[in-house]
């Protein structure tokens, strides 16, 4: 391990705990699980921005993932924090690793400016993000702009509603339908795309 | 927690996304770059649907948007095996056919 890569995951774990410390004084159930969840999400990003293997990337992604589920379920979508497990985690990371294994091993370059840049561009998202809640959304009376997650009553709807909601004419129907046919569409045209053509599969003698 | 720090959480990840977007010479990262951003959204469309009454309309958002991101890496993931076998790189820089 290089001595770079030792100062970025000695800082990355210093910024973990005092997350986990921030959130431990919001509050000890949801407070914690926030600030753990978000540790996750943006931990395992910055772990995939900073590490040079592509595959180490894409299992970064794991936690990722996993965090924002964690973030919905805080948020009280259970269903789409099951959803987001078994797409992405199971899924789309497991897609990701087969295009890894079918390219090249290619150890990319990585700067330290360009990490520095990242952090000061996050910087400035969450700075810029948290001031316009601040100056817009609080004064301007509406209920949730102030509210905290944990004084919001319970969720009332659960996978049946959306289920439900899916075959309601008057609600989603169309786009689910939209969306079937899309993925039917979507997903042949990659095996299509993807697929060797027969030339290609032929012994280079015969050819 | 208030909708800001979920706000806040999406605002960081997003950059994020973006940084890996830009940064690399990979296609693949990419691609990571693009779920990134997709799951920043996600946490926006739910924060807002759980602080603004309790509709369906933001999950059901979010569902789509996993929906779109299943079938964009699928297609994505095909084109760059093609661009790989035509090109025997995976670097976005040097696929330039088109240029003279």
């Amino acid at each position: 391990m290089q001595n770079s890569s030792r100062i970025f995951y000695l800082l990355l774990g210093v910024a973990a705990v005092a997350a986990l410390g921030w959130g431990l004084a919001r509050g000890a159930g949801q407070g914690l699980a926030f600030a753990f969840f978000a540790t996750l999400t943006l931990g395992g990003s910055l772990v995939c921005i900073w590490e040079r293997s592509v595959v180490r990337s894409a299992f970064s992604l794991m936690a990722t993932f996993s965090g924002v589920a964690g973030l919905f379920l805080l948020l009280g979508a259970d269903f789409l924090a099951m959803a987001q497990i078994l797409i992405y985690v199971g899924g789309i990371l497991a897609l990701l690793l087969f295009g890894v294994m079918l390219s090249p091993p290619d150890l990319a370059e990585r700067k330290l400016s360009r990490v520095l840049g990242a952090l000061a561009l996050v910087g400035g998202a969450v700075l810029w993000v948290g001031l316009r809640v601040r100056t817009t959304l609080a004064p301007s009376g509406k209920v949730w702009a102030t509210q905290d997650a944990a004084e919001l009553p319970a969720v009332a709807t659960h996978a049946r509603e959306i289920g439900l909601g899916f075959v309601h004419p008057d609600q989603f129907l169309i786009a689910f339908e939209l969306a079937a046919f899309f993925l039917t569409v979507a997903l042949v045209a990659a095996v299509f795309i993807a697929r060797r053509k027969r030339s290609d599969l032929e012994p280079e003698g015969k050819a | 927690m208030g909708v800001e720090a979920y706000l806040a959480v999406s605002a960081a990840l997003f950059a994020l996304g973006v940084v890996c977007i830009v940064s690399r010479r990979n296609i693949l990262y990419v691609l990571m770059g693009i779920e990134m951003i997709l799951n920043a959204a996600n946490i926006n469309f739910v924060a807002f649907n759980r602080f603004n009454g309790d509709g369906l309309d933001g999950r059901m958002f979010a569902i789509f948007v996993i929906i779109l991101a299943a079938a964009e890496a699928a297609v994505a993931l095909a084109i760059v095996l093609n661009v790989f076998h035509l090109f025997r790189s995976i670097r976005p820089g040097e696929v330039d056919l088109l240029r003279d």
